[in-house]
Order: C-alpha cells, then structure tokens, then sequence
C-alpha cells in the first residue's frame, strides 16, 4: 500500500516536471539540438550537392591558414585575457571588502556592462587612432620629459590592436569579476579570519592561508563566466576595426563571420561542429574538476 | 603613539580609496566625452575631431565646456529623423518580445529543474549549461538553417525566437527558486495545493529575485545585441540601433553624439534601477547547481 502511494506520488512530481519542462524542451530541440545535427551531417557532406565526403571538409579547415590563424589569435586572447581579468578584479575585490560602503565604487565598476558597445565604440576610436587622445598624451609626455617625440602610432592597424582589445574587455568585464570575488571573500566565515588573528596571523598569512584557499569556487565561476564573455569581443573588434581586421586579432568569430556572408557553409560546419566539440569537452573537464573538489 | 598609528590607519584608507577610484574613473572618461560631444555644434565638433579623419599632424582636441552648448543635435534627432524613431522601437520591440517570452517560457522550466528532482534531471540541466556557454558563432549556423526553414529570416523573429528559447535565463531563474525550502512546498501539498498554484502562489512571489535578475541581465544583453541581427537582418528597416549606431560618420559626429547618449539612456535607467538584481543575477550565474 505504501509503495503504491509512493511511486503514484513520484508518478505526479514526474508529470509535472514534464509540463514545466515541455516548452522550453521542445523550443531548445528545435532551434538548437535537432538543427546542429544538421549541421554535424553537412560537416561530413560538400557545401552544393550535399553529397556524402568524409572528413574532407575537416581537412580543409585543419590546412585553412585564416582557421589556423583565428584559432591561434583567440587562444592567445583568452589565455591573456581571463588570468588579467581574474587578477585585476580580486585586487580591486580584497581592499574593497574591508570598506563598509563599497556601493558607489562597485557601480562605477559595473557601468561599463550597462555601456552598449555601439556607444563607446566612438569614444575609443577618439583614444586610439594616429590623431587621438593617447597620442597626444603621449606625445605631451614626451615633450615635457624631452626622452622621445611626437608620436604618431595608428594602434588599430598594428599589432598593439590586440593589446587595445584586450584594453577594452578587462574594462568592460572587470566589474562582475568583482561582484563575483567580493560575493566569494564575503562568504568566507568570520570566525575563521578571527580566530586566525587571535592566534596571531597577519594580514598576509590569513589572506594567503585562509581566503585564497576559499576562493576556488569563486575562481572556477570567473574562468566560466569570463570565458563566456570573451566571445563578445568582437563587437568591439568588429566595430572598431571591421570584417577583416589587422591580422593579431583575426577572430574566429571574425572567421565564422565572414564565411557565413560568403556561403562557405561546408567549411563552417565542420568549423562549428570543431569549436562546439572543444568547448564541450573543456566545460564537462571543468565540472569534473570542480566536482572532485568538494 | 597610539594616536600616530590610528591616524596611519587613516590614511591608509584614504590611499586605498583613491587608488580605487583611480581605475573607476577610466569609466567616467567615456561617459563625459560622450555628453559633452552630444551638447557641441556641428561646427565645432568638426574643428576638435578633423585631425581623425583627415591626414595630418595636428591632434584631436576637446573641452568639457562646450563654446556654444547647444540641443541641436538632440532636436535633430528626435524631431527630424523619423528614421531613428523606427530603430529606437525596433529594440525595444525585440528586447521585450524576447524578455517576455523568456519570462513564460524559460522560467517554469528553471522551476521544474529546481523543485522536481527526478530521473534524468540532472542530466538536461547540465545540457542546459553547456547550451548557455556556447558562444553564438557556433550555434550561427544551426539557427540560420532552422530560421530559414521556417520562412523567418529577415523578419524581427529571426532574431527573437532563439533568444527566447536561451539557456541562460533558465540558468539565472533557477538560483532564484532554488532558495525557497522544500517545506513549504511540501506543507503546500499536503494542503491540496496543484503544482500549478503552488508554482504561481509561492515560487513566482519568493523566487522574485532570481528572475528580475534575468530580465536586467538580459535587458542589458539584447538591447546591445550585434551578432544576431547582423546575420539574420538584411533589411536595415529592422535593425536594432546598436547596429545603426556604428553607422553614422564622423561627418555627422554630433549625431552620433547624441544617438549615442540616447541609447544609452534605457540601459543606463536599468543600471540604476536594478542595480541590485544585476548583482544577485551575476552572483546566481556564478552558483554552482
């Protein structure tokens, strides 16, 4: 009798998580999973006859020089980016969790994800071209202090581009990898830091010792979610320097890009199905990581 | 001594203050040159901003005090381009198509993730997060052959039914209701209650938090949307601003100045007004399931 009443309990709960479940099931099935199943066929067919040719489109993008070369640029984008932007928002997160009001601070840095691309876009132009702002501050400098002239540097089309890249995600992002660490050092007991400090740990070694060890969910959220936003740099790189940018910060989004607007649809699914691989098996090693952890 | 060391305590707060607010006011920076430019006349704009685009050796210059201020580029704008009303309203039809779709599409399903523990759950959630992680670009190709198929492209659907359909809001709902306590749903049931009501009457009111974050963050995403429309918008008639933005010349900077202060202005209102949800929302996105 129990069990009948169990299993018609469980039976129930089941139901309804199908119903709450179903329409956004069904909409992820069709705009997402069944769609990308097609593009896994196409990855293995030619772009216009859609006849069956193995791995050859694989072997084209592997011998591309642009696939190579925006594979190469958005590695070396995220591997500069995520460990500045971990590092810049725990120095401005630690002094900003001893303050009592830290609101003001932290809105400031978190504006810039309010700022739409579009707007600021015309205000980085004004910095970086020859003419701009950070040449004649440069140039300022260099005139007061007599070590070198004026400076006439065009940043978009050389390879510091990437460097101004770089520039603008830490700015855009910094301010939720505060908001993650502060949420971070702020969960850490106090009793722990007290008692620490009864037993007589300087700043040092309870920050060393005691936070940091602490932290490492927080870090494993910031990597995620930084990784995440680092794909939305090309609006910036898109905006700022067009569809075929200076060759260091050829993107692969750039790539999928410009082969979506050419047709070359063989070569981005292969592409797709590549990019879309990778990511996957880089998160599902993150959870296990993170899993065997606690 | 004591004094002494109390008063370098002190300034050792001001210091870090100030080397706090140091970087918060490259912030600052863009904002007031954005302001400043959209208050400036033509003519004057074009004396400051000519060394960029034309070839030369003299420099880019400004003042934060405008010579003549002046709202002509703002009267401009609002009363004789038609043209910037129709993109204004196309964002804001296809970031509120999308958000309420999120809201009656995405958020029941974060709720049965959060309260229905069954078979198979776990497996779809973390479908589900990885699904949110993939950047768009690898997902493009897929949408454009489903969009096609259904007779959708170029039209503002093309852009707000995969967004809709997003992960991310389902990621951010669920942190919201996965605070409420199982008791009371339980103690609910045992009163009678459908899973329905009980959805609507506690889950809605007490999982508020986790789903106003999803709107904000989401306001914040889509009314900066590129890619999307990039691919899928052909006709420029449908364009959201922050793709015609870009746009507009150096000829025409004053507008530019002032189109963009005024798309700045309803993500800015979102800002200030869910500041707090923005925070909890980027703390949810952070909570591990």
């Amino acid at each position: 009798m129990r069990r009948h009443r169990f299993s018609w309990k469980k039976n129930k709960l089941r139901r309804a998580f199908f119903l709450f479940m179903l329409p956004s099931f069904l909409g992820v099935l069709v705009f997402v999973l069944i769609p990308f199943l097609d593009v896994v066929k196409r990855s293995f067919s030619t772009a216009v006859t859609s006849q069956f040719n193995g791995i050859q489109n694989y072997k084209t993008i592997f011998t591309n020089q642009a696939f190579m070369l925006a594979v190469k640029n958005t590695f070396r984008f995220t591997f500069v980016c995520i460990p500045l932007l971990v590092v810049v928002g725990l120095i401005i997160a630690v002094p900003l969790s001893k303050m009592k009001s830290a609101g003001i601070i932290k809105s400031l840095y978190l504006f810039p994800l309010a700022m739409p691309t579009a707007t600021i876009v015309i205000v980085w132009k004004m910095f970086f071209y020859r003419q701009g702002f950070l040449n004649l501050a440069l140039s300022r400098i260099g005139e007061i202090t007599g070590l070198w002239g004026e400076v006439q540097k065009d940043y978009l089309a050389s390879s510091a581009a990437f460097w101004i890249l770089v520039f603008s995600y830490v700015w855009k992002n910094t301010g939720y990898t505060v908001v993650l660490w502060l949420a971070g050092i702020l969960g850490i007991s106090n009793e722990m830091l007290e008692a620490a400090r009864v037993d007589g740990a300087s700043e040092r070694q309870s920050f060393f010792k005691i936070i940091l060890p602490n932290l490492k969910g927080s870090l494993y959220t910031i990597v995620i979610l930084s990784f995440l936003n680092s794909f939305k740099i090309y609006r910036e790189a898109y905006l700022v320097a067009g569809a075929y940018p200076e060759q260091d910060i050829y993107l692969l989004q750039h790539l999928f890009n410009n082969w979506f607007v050419n047709l070359d649809f063989d070569k981005m699914a292969a592409a797709a199905v590549c990019v879309g691989g990778f990511l996957f098996v880089v998160i599902m090693l993150l959870q296990r990581v993170w899993d065997n952890r606690d | 001594m004591v004094e002494w060391k109390k008063k370098m305590k002190y300034v050792k707060k001001e210091v870090t203050v100030v080397l706090l607010l140091l970087p918060a006011s490259l912030v600052c920076l863009p904002m007031i040159l954005l302001v400043t430019g959209s208050v400036m006349g033509n003519g004057e704009l074009r004396q400051y901003l000519s060394p960029l685009f034309t070839e030369g050796t003299t420099f880019i210059s400004w003042k934060l005090v405008p010579d003549y201020p002046t709202f002509e580029n703002y009267g401009k704008l609002l009363f004789l381009t038609p043209q910037f009303f129709v993109l204004f309203w196309n964002s804001m039809k296809m970031v509120g198509c999308i958000l309420a779709g999120q809201l009656i599409i995405g958020v029941p399903a974060a709720w049965a993730f959060a309260v229905y523990k069954v078979k198979g759950s776990r497996i779809l959630f973390a479908l589900y997060v990885v699904l949110m992680l993939l950047p768009f670009q690898v997902t493009m190709l897929s949408s454009y052959l489903v969009l096609n198929r259904l007779g959708m492209l170029d039209t503002h659907q093309a852009v707000i039914w995969p967004a809709v359909f997003s992960t991310f809001p389902v990621f951010l709902s669920y942190g919201g209701f996965r605070c409420i306590p199982m008791q009371l749903l339980e103690a609910a049931r045992i009163d009678g209650a459908g899973e329905f009501k009980i959805f609507c009457k506690i889950g809605l009111p007490l999982g508020k938090s986790g789903l106003l974050s999803a709107m904000v963050l989401g306001f914040l995403e889509y009314w900066n949307m590129m890619e999307q429309p990039m691919a899928f918008l052909e006709e420029k008639a449908l364009w959201p601003l922050s793709l015609y933005l870009p746009e507009i010349t150096w000829a025409q900077a004053g507008y530019a100045f002032g189109a963009s202060i005024i798309t700045l202005i309803p993500a800015a209102f979102v800002f200030v007004w869910g500041q707090d949800y923005l925070e909890q929302g980027i703390i949810f996105s952070g909570l591990k399931e």
